[in-house]
């Protein structure tokens, strides 16, 4: 936890709607066709609230959160 | 220095060159070796009698053979790894070929399968796997027929073996890829899947699973035959063995032949007989990269050396351009027919490795911009390292080495237009037949 978390990306499950990139700016951003760019550094406090918005409103369920190692 | 000292009797046994081709050329030049003749041609590795596994990985170990599939990876370590996990480990035999500028392992299949088995069952032994699973596409049937056979032939003669089964696989390029063969022999597509879990650690049936390509189990039934110091006796100290090269493009032999790992290319491609000069050579096959005519003179066949000019073996399909020929018509081209071998899965390959073959289309044919050089750059860092697997990555790597390669005909065909080789025939061959089925 000391490190905090990062977001993994499921890309074989994503298909670009971009509604991450919108709730979290801060770590995404989008490619040419609209997918996902994920910066990995490990989130904490306030970021952190916004990736887990992001995570949960992925309509594909494409993100999760995971412990930065 | 004495005369015992000058000739150990050591150095006199194995065979020096060709060591997988032995079979090639002699009548079996046509037709698979069968198991007898195979005994005496190729001798029955040998499993050592104390600490049978140990001792099997260590010989692999200290033997440095690496992965002869593309990747490159030491195979030692990765016997090391599957052995080591918690449940009995599976064995594929990795014979899918999708590469078309390459066919030394449907070469090895179709006349050495003995060789081929050899290696696998070996190889499992060293593990301790009961299961061997050989992977071939479907359409290429004299590997599937040969390889079937051989194993009809060694339960005839009642040979003590584990079982040994023939799953075939969908003729696309990925499906070649190591989490696609998993999948496809678990029942699924052969199309990659996310990673982590890599099959080492959970494969065929949630099981480590070890997957080798075809020329690197003959070379391990090599090794466990004459041992590891024999098999250093060729090739360099980072990368030893011998290893098959596919020759193909502007030469007057085309064809497989086996190598010393760290030949110079400039020789390899004199013995080929180069028909119209040596403008650059593709190295890798259609995966690979371009190695540009200046280096083709002075580099050697081996990673350590090709890593300088940005290049490296792959699976050892060698291209060669003709002067007359434009690099980036042929690039365009391979790029072309890469997009369309995507498994669909995800969005930066689909759509990336799309805009990558356009953008390169229109620069062959001169209808591109300076804009289109700079989007190829960028789509390149878009695309690199986002795909589940390596697939996407190999497609920017050929686009780059182009770029740099064929820099001045970029400027060429930006100022001037599309060059004078859209006279002649290109000289990639791509295939036509392009597979729709995933299983």
């Amino acid at each position: 936890m000391a490190l905090g978390q990062r977001i993994r990306l499921d890309i074989i499950a994503c298909d670009g709607r971009g509604v991450c990139a919108e709730l979290l700016p801060e770590r995404i951003e989008l490619d040419d066709w609209g997918y996902p760019i994920i910066d990995q550094t490990p989130m904490r406090g306030l970021v952190l609230e916004h990736a887990r918005r992001a995570v949960a409103a992925c309509p594909v369920l494409a993100l999760r959160l995971e412990a930065a190692t | 220095m004495s005369v015992h000292e000058r000739a150990p009797i050591a150095q006199t046994t194995g065979p020096v060159l060709p060591r997988l081709l032995t079979a090639i050329g002699t009548k079996y030049a046509n037709q698979a070796m069968p198991l007898e003749t195979h005994r005496l041609t190729y001798p029955q590795p040998i499993m050592p009698r104390r600490h049978p596994i140990e001792s099997s990985i260590k010989a692999i170990e200290d033997s440095g053979l690496r992965g002869r599939g593309g990747a490159g990876f030491p195979t030692g370590r990765k016997l090391r790894t599957v052995s080591s996990g918690h449940t009995r480990p599976v064995v594929i035999v990795n014979g899918s070929e999708g590469e078309p500028a390459s066919r030394k392992d449907a070469l090895l299949m179709t006349r050495a399968p003995h060789l081929v088995l050899d290696g696998a069952l070996h190889a499992a032994a060293a593990i301790g796997a009961r299961e061997v699973v050989v992977c071939i596409e479907r359409t290429k049937r004299d590997a599937i027929s040969a390889i079937e056979l051989a194993i009809h032939e060694r339960v005839q003669a009642r040979e003590a073996m584990v079982p040994v089964v023939v799953v075939d696989l969908p003729p696309k390029y990925v499906a070649g890829e190591e989490t696609a063969l998993v999948h496809r022999v678990n029942g699924g597509d052969a199309k990659p899947t996310l990673t982590p879990p890599r099959p080492y650690e959970k494969g065929v049936g949630g099981r480590p699973t070890l997957i080798d390509n075809v020329e690197t189990l003959c070379h391990v039934a090599q090794i466990m035959t004459w041992g590891p110091s024999w098999f250093r006796r060729q090739g360099i100290d980072d990368e030893p063995g011998t290893v098959l090269l596919t020759l193909s493009g502007a030469v007057a032999r085309q064809g497989v032949c086996e190598m010393p790992i760290g030949m110079s290319m400039n020789e390899v491609l004199f013995a080929a007989g180069p028909t119209n000069g040596v403008s650059a050579v593709l190295l890798g096959g259609y995966y690979g990269t371009w190695v540009s005519g200046p280096d083709t003179r002075w580099v050697t066949l081996d990673n350590k050396c090709l890593r300088q000019v940005g290049s490296a073996m792959g699976c050892g399909a060698i291209v060669v351009l003709p002067t007359a020929a434009c690099g980036l018509r042929e690039t365009a081209r391979i790029l072309t027919w890469l997009a369309g071998e995507t498994a669909g899965q995800c969005g930066p390959c689909v759509h990336g490795l799309a805009a990558i073959a356009e953008g390169m289309t229109d620069l062959s044919l001169g209808r591109a911009t300076v804009e289109t050089v700079a989007s190829l750059e960028r789509w390149g860092n878009q695309v690199e390292r986002r795909g589940a697997c390596s697939f996407p990555d190999g497609a920017v790597r050929l686009m780059r080495s182009a770029m740099k390669v064929f820099a001045d005909d970029v400027r060429h065909h930006l100022i001037h237009g599309p060059c004078g080789a859209t006279r002649f025939a290109p000289v990639m061959n791509i295939p036509t037949h392009r597979e729709l089925a995933w299983r």
